[in-house]
């Protein structure tokens, strides 16, 4: 992938297949990391499933098909010097999976960010029945999208709405644009 | 300035369209989101039906959606376009210009872009 942001795409669209009511995205940067974490109350994965997806061969080693999402999240997080982690949980009262991955943003193989205001409103097409937070917290402030709040005014017209989702680009690349020095 | 009030404004503006809460009647446009669709550039073509939609005043005549794998990984970006009574048309290896193309022509004109679609690709 050519950009972070085209991963956190990828990877929420996981737990939007498994279902989630609420997937939050969380960016955080301090220093020279930068730490991506997803995390959904979706019907979580099973112990064997665990297995496959935290072992870094498992695309080479099972002849089943397999997805490539998370391991070019891991190759991401890897070539940085980072690494990723993966917990999930398929039991009633704690279903869901939180999928983090560290990033150092000074190694020459950090992938830039890129457009992450276009992935954010696409999130928000994508995440059907669920909600979606996103929020951005960087040394000089915080970017944040709740689509529980955009529900609350939109009064049943969804999220996925054209006139909507350019809302949501824009109002995001303006919080962008707030927090730059 | 993007504001809440805003966003109310575009909601009081589509309550006068018919037919749009409901998401059934119309034109459907729904875009393979998987790895292979976001690796080989599906997102700047899913962006760009939205703008182009919304700015062809489209939104109450066509929703435009996003999709897993569709299974044809090697044809990514796909675009499929669902319309009642009417065949499914298949859009393949799709690039923001021609997903321009394919609102002007074939969502608005109703005409399908076939030199577009998968039948051109097969052999
Ligand atoms: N958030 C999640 N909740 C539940 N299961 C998950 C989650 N994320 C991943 N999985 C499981 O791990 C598998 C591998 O995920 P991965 O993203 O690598 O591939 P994929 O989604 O199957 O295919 P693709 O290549 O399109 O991403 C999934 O098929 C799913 O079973
Ligand atoms: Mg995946």
């Amino acid at each position: 992938m050519k950009e972070l942001s085209l991963n956190i795409l990828d990877i929420a669209q996981n737990s939007f297949t498994a279902g989630a009511s609420l997937t939050e995205i969380l960016l955080t940067e301090k220093e020279n990391r930068f730490i991506i974490q997803v995390k959904d109350d979706g019907c979580g994965m099973s112990e064997e499933t665990l297995l496959k997806v935290s072992n870094p061969f498992y695309t080479t080693r099972t002849t089943r098909k397999v997805g490539l999402g998370i391991p070019l999240f891991r190759l991401a997080a890897e070539q940085t010097g980072g690494y990723i982690e993966i917990q999930s949980s398929q039991k009633p009262e704690d279903h869901g999976t939180v999928i983090t991955g560290v990033f150092f943003k000074d190694h020459i193989d950090f992938t830039p960010l890129g457009d992450i205001a276009s992935t954010v409103c696409l999130l928000a097409q994508g995440c059907g029945n669920g909600d979606m937070v996103f929020r951005h917290q960087t040394e000089n402030g915080e970017v944040e999208l709740d689509t529980r709040a955009l529900r609350e005014v939109l009064q049943g017209l969804p999220l996925s709405n054209p006139d909507v989702q350019l809302w949501i680009k824009d109002y995001v690349k303006q919080q962008y644009e707030n927090i730059k020095m | 300035m993007k504001t809440l009030a805003e966003l109310a404004q575009i909601r009081e503006k589509m309550k006068d369209k018919v037919g749009i809460r409901e998401g059934v009647n119309g034109i459907r446009i729904v875009v393979g989101m998987a790895t292979c669709g976001i690796a080989a550039g599906a997102r700047p073509v899913l962006n760009t039906l939205v703008e182009e939609v919304a700015k062809e005043d489209l939104s109450s005549k066509a929703t435009v959606t996003q999709t897993g794998c569709i299974g044809i990984c090697q044809y990514e970006p796909v675009v499929e376009v669902f319309e009642a009574g009417k065949e499914k048309v298949t859009y393949v290896k799709v690039t923001p210009d021609m997903a321009k193309r394919i609102v002007a022509e074939h969502i608005k004109g109703g005409k399908i872009v076939t030199e577009y679609t998968i039948g051109n690709y097969k052999i």
